[in-house]
């Protein structure tokens, strides 16, 4: 048992944290306040290496592994949660065409993805399927040395950005088979939807992408064919664990913003911070950090041991995703009025990891994995 | 970072969960119903090494570490709440104290014996007055040549009616607050010590636990642990190791919830499926898994820490105060997978629910955890 970082974890920390600090914390609100994708900080985590941390140096990566990865994206996110997601959502597709890509689909997409040539998209969700993710209705027609793409896609993180998107869909009906495609933008038939306006992380890219006899070539098949489902399951378990350490360096901002404030705020003659009922949801809100902090590096150290790790994957998920909110919900408590309006980031943090319960699998799917495991 | 634990860890882990299974959980219900002292899983325990697991072999015990401790307590805990606390008392509260702070004389004297599980240990800090507010003494030591006399009422102390030696806590000078406590290794045999009646308690009834009272004891000079005025931090540091085996208590309490309540679901059928195959029992389930992992990785992260002599209150106390909470919710949910079956004494679903409230009551309420982990806060 050791819980120490790694030199090489630790120089990942401290250059990361650094970044988000000085470059990404700043315009963050502004970013927030606008919509906007910031483009600027995308850029500056391509040239760190942290977009393509999870495969080799060969395919343009930085092979960090995966623990040195949660630690990069929990201080990105600490930062600005936009950016956080897009990370984490980059990270995964490239991990992902590493693993179950042939030679030539690494060759041509890693360096584009690390480069920051276009984020990566993972176009699973439908209008149809969110957590039923097998119910998905797009379909791939196999036609002569082509697939025919139609259907469409919702709530896709990156969608208008990306260099390539990974597309799950049906290619038989009868039994159901489930394919996985690479698909670039520009492709005839491929239609990127407007913005969706969210609660939060209003600076990541949420699209709808349509798909209209939309014909890619055969070599566009990411894995064999029906393999489709096994990509995106083992693309969630690690994506799970990215969005496990977003929803920490969230909640970290938020309990660091809320104690200096608990420092500084006088009520009644005195700090705020010398009241229990303001030491008491700082002390729950740091305990169940620390704790969701160490469900995700268990899950990150089997993942990077290449040991089975889904049931580890969705504690850390559920937990620090659950915990983070209860966080930031008494970080604006802790603010009082300060914490409902926009001169102060807590409200943003609460809007921000709103969504963490709910994409890359909601609580309740992460719940349906636990138990299973348990019923074994 | 690794999560794995050490040939070493597991061993203990493979033998102490042997041991638990086999010896102790059979009479758990029994030891509960009668509130007998389980003297015969203490001598075990002790030809086992379990009465001083990190207590170096030099002085008697196993020469393990303090991970080693949390894994076995876990073990025995979630076979028996009351032996295992039993054990942590001995380990945490009597041993460590003496092993950190006492001389060779009282290491050869009181901790070899204690840490070899030939005599128990107890821990005497508690009073009427002077609970979560333990620098309250009222118990008084008065230098008297070579000797102390000391006078006073200790209760609600663990081990106490069985108790050879006690690691007691004194106000020597009332004047310094905090500063004029000072710690003895007291033996209790010595004239002038009695014990009030075992209280009758919700749970952990195999434990037994009573006040002990003090009518001018004379103590000798040489049983001073520490200097005078160092007693509030021996208190302070014993306890910040306590914590960690509580919280390796309320683990294995909260095992046995959620394993208990895992194999009934399975069993149990309603509306013509086992009530397993329900969400509602399901997601249940998967949250008392859930916490029960984060409780076990808090509560070896302070233990790992305190084997490398770092810093650790904060971290025992975030392991005290979750693992404690997780295992009361645990054992909530475990009387209700149960249903009725959860109210009755033939399961033991209802045992796990008594046995779990004390440990968000004893070595630092909830509510002192949570002041020591907000002030580390608010003053870093």
């Amino acid at each position: 048992m050791d819980f120490r970082l790694t030199d090489e974890q630790r120089q990942v920390e401290e250059m990361v944290r650094a970044l988000a600090r000085k470059e990404f914390a700043p315009r963050a609100a502004q970013v927030d306040e606008e919509s906007r994708y910031p483009e600027e900080n995308h850029r500056r985590l391509a040239e760190l290496g942290l977009l393509g941390m999870l495969y080799p140096a060969s395919f343009g990566g930085s092979e960090a592994g995966p623990v040195a990865y949660t630690i990069a994206l929990r201080e990105v996110a600490g930062g600005c949660a936009s950016t956080g997601v897009g990370m984490a959502v980059t990270n995964m597709v490239g991990e992902t065409i590493y693993r179950f890509g042939g030679e030539e689909q690494r060759r041509k997409y890693l360096p584009m993805l690390s480069g920051g040539k276009g984020a990566g998209a993972f176009a699973l969700t439908e209008p149809g399927a969110g957590s039923d993710a097998g119910g998905l209705s797009t379909f791939a027609r196999e036609d002569g040395g082509h697939f025919v793409l139609d259907g469409s896609k919702v709530f896709i993180t990156n969608g208008a950005h990306a260099c390539v998107s990974i597309v799950l869909a049906l290619t038989q009906k009868s039994p159901r088979k489930i394919s996985a495609f690479l698909v670039e933008p520009g492709t005839p038939g491929f239609n990127v939807g407007k913005g969706e306006r969210k609660m939060g992380l209003k600076g990541s890219d949420t699209v709808s992408l349509s798909f209209e006899e939309c014909r890619i070539g055969k070599s566009a098949m990411l894995g064999s064919p029906g393999e489709g489902l096994k990509i995106a399951l083992s693309a969630l378990d690690g994506g799970r664990i990215g969005i496990a350490s977003q929803a920490i360096g969230i909640a970290r901002a938020a309990l660091s913003a809320a104690t200096e404030y608990a420092k500084d705020r006088r009520q009644f003659g005195q700090a705020i911070g010398d009241f229990q009922a303001i030491q008491w949801k700082l002390a729950d809100a740091a305990t169940e950090i620390d704790a969701a902090q160490l469900l995700v590096f268990r899950a990150a150290c089997l993942k990077e041991r290449t040991v089975p790790y889904s049931k580890e994957a969705s504690m850390a998920k559920v937990f620090a995703t659950e915990a983070g909110n209860r966080a930031c919900h008494a970080a604006v408590q802790i603010l009082g009025g300060y914490g409902y309006i926009r001169e102060y980031p807590v409200e943003r943090h609460l809007r921000d990891i709103r969504v963490t319960t709910i994409y890359e699998g909601t609580s309740e799917i992460q719940r349906l994995v636990i138990s299973r495991a348990l019923n074994r | 970072m690794v999560f794995d634990l050490s040939d070493e860890q597991r061993m203990i882990q493979e033998t102490a969960r042997n041991f638990a299974m086999k010896e102790v959980l059979p009479r758990a219900a029994e030891l509960d119903e009668s509130g007998r002292f389980p003297t015969e899983l203490v001598r075990q325990m002790g030809d086992l090494g379990f009465m001083g697991i990190a207590v170096p072999e030099e002085h008697g015990g196993a020469g393990m570490d303090n991970v080693c401790y949390a894994i076995a307590m876990e073990e025995i805990s979630r076979a028996c709440a009351s032996t295992g606390v039993i054990m942590s008392v001995n380990n945490s509260l009597a041993c460590d104290p003496i092993l950190k702070f006492g001389s060779d004389e009282m290491k050869r004297e009181y901790l070899a014996p204690m840490a070899s599980g030939k005599k128990l240990g107890c821990f005497g800090l508690t009073e009427p007055g002077a609970g979560s507010d333990a620098g309250s003494q009222k118990t008084t030591a008065v230098r008297d040549g070579d000797f102390y006399v000391v006078n006073g009422t200790k209760n609600f102390i663990t081990n106490a009616p069985q108790a050879d030696t006690c690691v007691l806590f004194t106000m020597t000078d009332k004047s310094k607050g905090h500063k004029g406590i000072t710690a003895f290794v007291v033996d209790m045999k010595w004239k002038g010590i009695s014990l009030g009646k075992p209280e009758k308690k919700m749970g952990i009834k195999a434990s037994a636990t009573s006040s002990i009272i003090f009518e001018d004891v004379r103590v000798p000079a040489k049983n001073r642990l520490g200097n005078e005025g160092d007693g509030f931090k021996v208190a302070m540091n014993t306890l910040d190791g306590g914590r960690i085996g509580i919280a390796a208590q309320a683990l294995g309490i909260a095992r046995a919830s959620m394993e208990d309540a895992l194999s009934y679901s399975k069993d149990r059928k309603q509306f013509g499926q086992p009530i397993s195959d329900f969400q509602a029992i399901q997601w249940m389930l998967a949250d008392m898994a859930t916490e029960i992992d984060a409780a076990r990785l808090l509560t070896w992260r302070a233990a790992w820490m305190k084997d490398r002599k770092m810093r650790h209150s904060k971290e025992s106390s975030m392991a005290k105060l979750y693992a404690s909470e997780a295992a009361m919710r645990a054992a909530v949910k475990g009387v209700q997978i149960h249903g009725g079956y959860g109210y009755i004494k033939e399961y033991p679903a209802e045992r796990h629910f008594r046995d779990a409230k004390i440990t968000e009551i004893y070595e630092g309420t909830s509510e002192i955890q949570r002041l020591v982990i907000s002030s580390a806060l608010l003053k870093g």
